[in-house]
């Protein structure tokens, strides 16, 4: 599974992409962050308030209960700030 | 029927209310061309923000920012009876005074063109994949730019 990261989510896992496998219970997007969290302090800082992290799964906008089944790419990342 | 580009170069705004209008005339073939009253341009520029900022960097998911103003601009012609529709939004660095954003819309009569601007530049603040960093005068990065809650208000206005 394929992740993506954006802006200080980005910054503070300390890498732009990178591919996982998270164990058969991991279902929903807030899962995958929760398990993603559990990784090591880089993530535990990037996911330290998970209700702000955003996520996509192949490129639209998700809620944290999305399914993760089938994503070929799930993205995480801060409040947009375009405009 | 939208002009859609996510790029770092900077854009004409002239030109592109031009084509915008050039392309609502090819695409009218039943009332023939000149059939738009009315075209609404925003632009977004990047401030100095008192003289604190030397320039913003501007992150972006490529891919999804386009496909994501694609879903936007859908929205917005499925609301509104548009002629045109152009939106542009740069990534990159860009210093104050340069270009950020441009939106134009184009219909037979203002309120339309007005109100799909607006709606246009309300979605595209809380839904488009881009993130602002600060350069500061004094040479220190100032982090990034955290969201505005009357952005998000400003959006569910439309609901």
């Amino acid at each position: 599974m394929k992740i993506v990261y954006f802006a200080w989510v980005r910054e503070r896992v300390g890498k732009t992409e990178e591919i996982v496998t998270p164990p058969d219970d991991v279902r929903t997007v807030a899962e995958l962050a929760g398990w993603l969290k559990g990784r090591g302090e880089e993530y535990a800082h990037a996911f330290a308030e998970p209700d702000i992290v955003r996520a996509a799964i192949d490129r639209r906008h998700v809620k944290p209960d999305a399914p993760i089944a089938g994503a070929g790419e799930i993205a995480f990342f801060p409040p947009m700030t375009g405009g | 029927m939208a002009d859609i580009r996510v790029q770092s170069a900077d854009f004409d705004v002239a030109a592109e209310v031009a084509a915008v209008q050039a392309g609502g005339d090819a695409g009218a073939r039943e009332t023939g061309p000149h059939d738009i009253g009315a075209i609404v341009t925003f632009t977004g520029v990047c401030r100095n923000d008192g003289g604190r900022l030397v320039a913003l960097e501007l992150e972006h998911y490529p891919g999804m920012a386009e496909e994501e103003i694609a879903r936007v601009a859908a929205e917005a012609e499925r609301r509104w009876p548009l002629k045109g529709l152009c939106v542009i939004h740069r990534y990159g660095l860009i210093r104050p005074g340069e270009n950020i954003v441009l939106v134009v819309t184009a219909s037979a009569h203002r309120q339309a063109a007005f109100e799909a601007a607006s709606f246009l530049m309300d979605y595209l603040k809380t839904r488009a994949p881009f993130w602002k960093k600060e350069h500061l005068a004094d040479g220190t990065s100032g982090g990034w730019v955290a969201p505005r809650q009357e952005d998000d208000e400003a959006t569910t206005r439309w609901d």
